[in-house]
């Protein structure tokens, strides 16, 4: 088992997912410099939080072409794991992968606080960890993660099950309380929150581990 | 080639909520400018591009603004294409 880590210049959290991974959990990981295209070895991709390119234009419309992307996006079709956290979830959607797209927080406010989720884990293969409606914590750390989609997608991706993360309480506006998307076939998730920042008890709880240890389930 | 000239207008979509536009109308009253009942952020993006001929300048700048300039999900857009090219270099 081991994990690529896809670095874009202004990639704040890839070494947050190494530690999580590779200090908490004993996951190997492999960090993956945006101009590369070399996935051979790898049984997962996490896309982490951050910047890509200064978020030029739109939050993820630069990264989308990234040389590393286009493998990613192969590897996602052929139902490899794909991990996108925060920016990495703004990522997913500019690429196509996720549907619907992420916008300025309602309030304007940059949150950075703890906020409680309710996990409905459906076929999403990275949240199979969790309980059917558990409850975790999870930090938030954004300005653009209202998540925005016309009621008619929203309607297909609930009934879909497709909604596997939801604010508790919403912070930012974000349509359905929608933090976190699988895709159909459950092998890509977006999330906005950080499960990387609650791998280690010492900085602020647990509740993410069995995210990435559903890599080693 | 000839260089045509282009503007392209992205706004958001208007069931997408744009909070920044509402705090803009929110200063305006401040200022003393009164009855703003509506503003909308959005972005006008200048292009020069070379092309053989007006069409398919036309062509390149619509896939432009629909691939990258703007994501239609949450965006609309416009295309102000300048007819007349300057003579390309």
């Amino acid at each position: 088992m081991t994990l690529g880590v896809v670095v874009f210049p202004g990639s704040n959290c890839d070494r947050d997912v190494q530690w999580a991974a590779e200090g908490c959990l004993g996951i190997p990981t492999r960090f993956l410099w945006h101009e590369q295209r070399d996935l051979s070895g790898l049984d997962a991709v996490v896309i982490p939080g951050g910047f890509s390119y200064g978020d030029y234009l739109r939050c993820g419309a630069i990264a989308r072409f990234a040389p590393v992307l286009e493998e990613v996006k192969a590897f996602a079709e052929r139902g490899g794991p794909v991990l996108g956290i925060c920016n990495g979830f703004q990522v997913l959607t500019e690429m196509g992968l996720l549907p619907g797209a992420l916008t300025r927080n309602q309030h304007l406010h940059f949150l950075c606080e703890p906020a409680e989720l309710v996990v409905e884990p459906g076929r999403c293969s990275w949240l199979q960890g969790y309980g059917h409606g558990q409850r975790v914590t999870f930090p938030i750390a954004h300005g653009e993660g209202r998540y925005q989609a016309d009621p008619e997608l929203l309607q297909r991706l609930e009934q879909n099950g497709q909604v596997v993360l939801r604010y508790a309480r919403n912070p930012n506006g974000s349509v359905g309380d929608v933090a976190g998307l699988s895709n159909a076939t459950g092998n890509v998730l977006g999330l906005m929150p950080h499960p990387e920042r609650a791998c280690d008890a010492t900085t602020g709880g647990v509740d993410g581990r069995a995210l990435l240890a559903s890599l080693l389930a | 080639m000839p260089v045509y000239s282009a503007r392209v207008l992205v706004s958001l979509r208007p069931s997408v909520l744009d909070p920044a536009g509402e705090a803009t109308r929110a200063a305006a009253a401040r200022l003393g400018v009164a009855g703003v009942s509506r503003l909308r952020i959005g972005k006008a993006v200048e292009v020069e591009l070379e092309a053989p001929d007006a069409e398919a300048a036309r062509t390149q700048l619509e896939l432009l603004s629909d691939r990258l300039l703007a994501n239609p999900v949450i965006e609309n857009w416009t295309l102000e294409l300048n007819a007349d090219a300057a003579p390309g270099a």
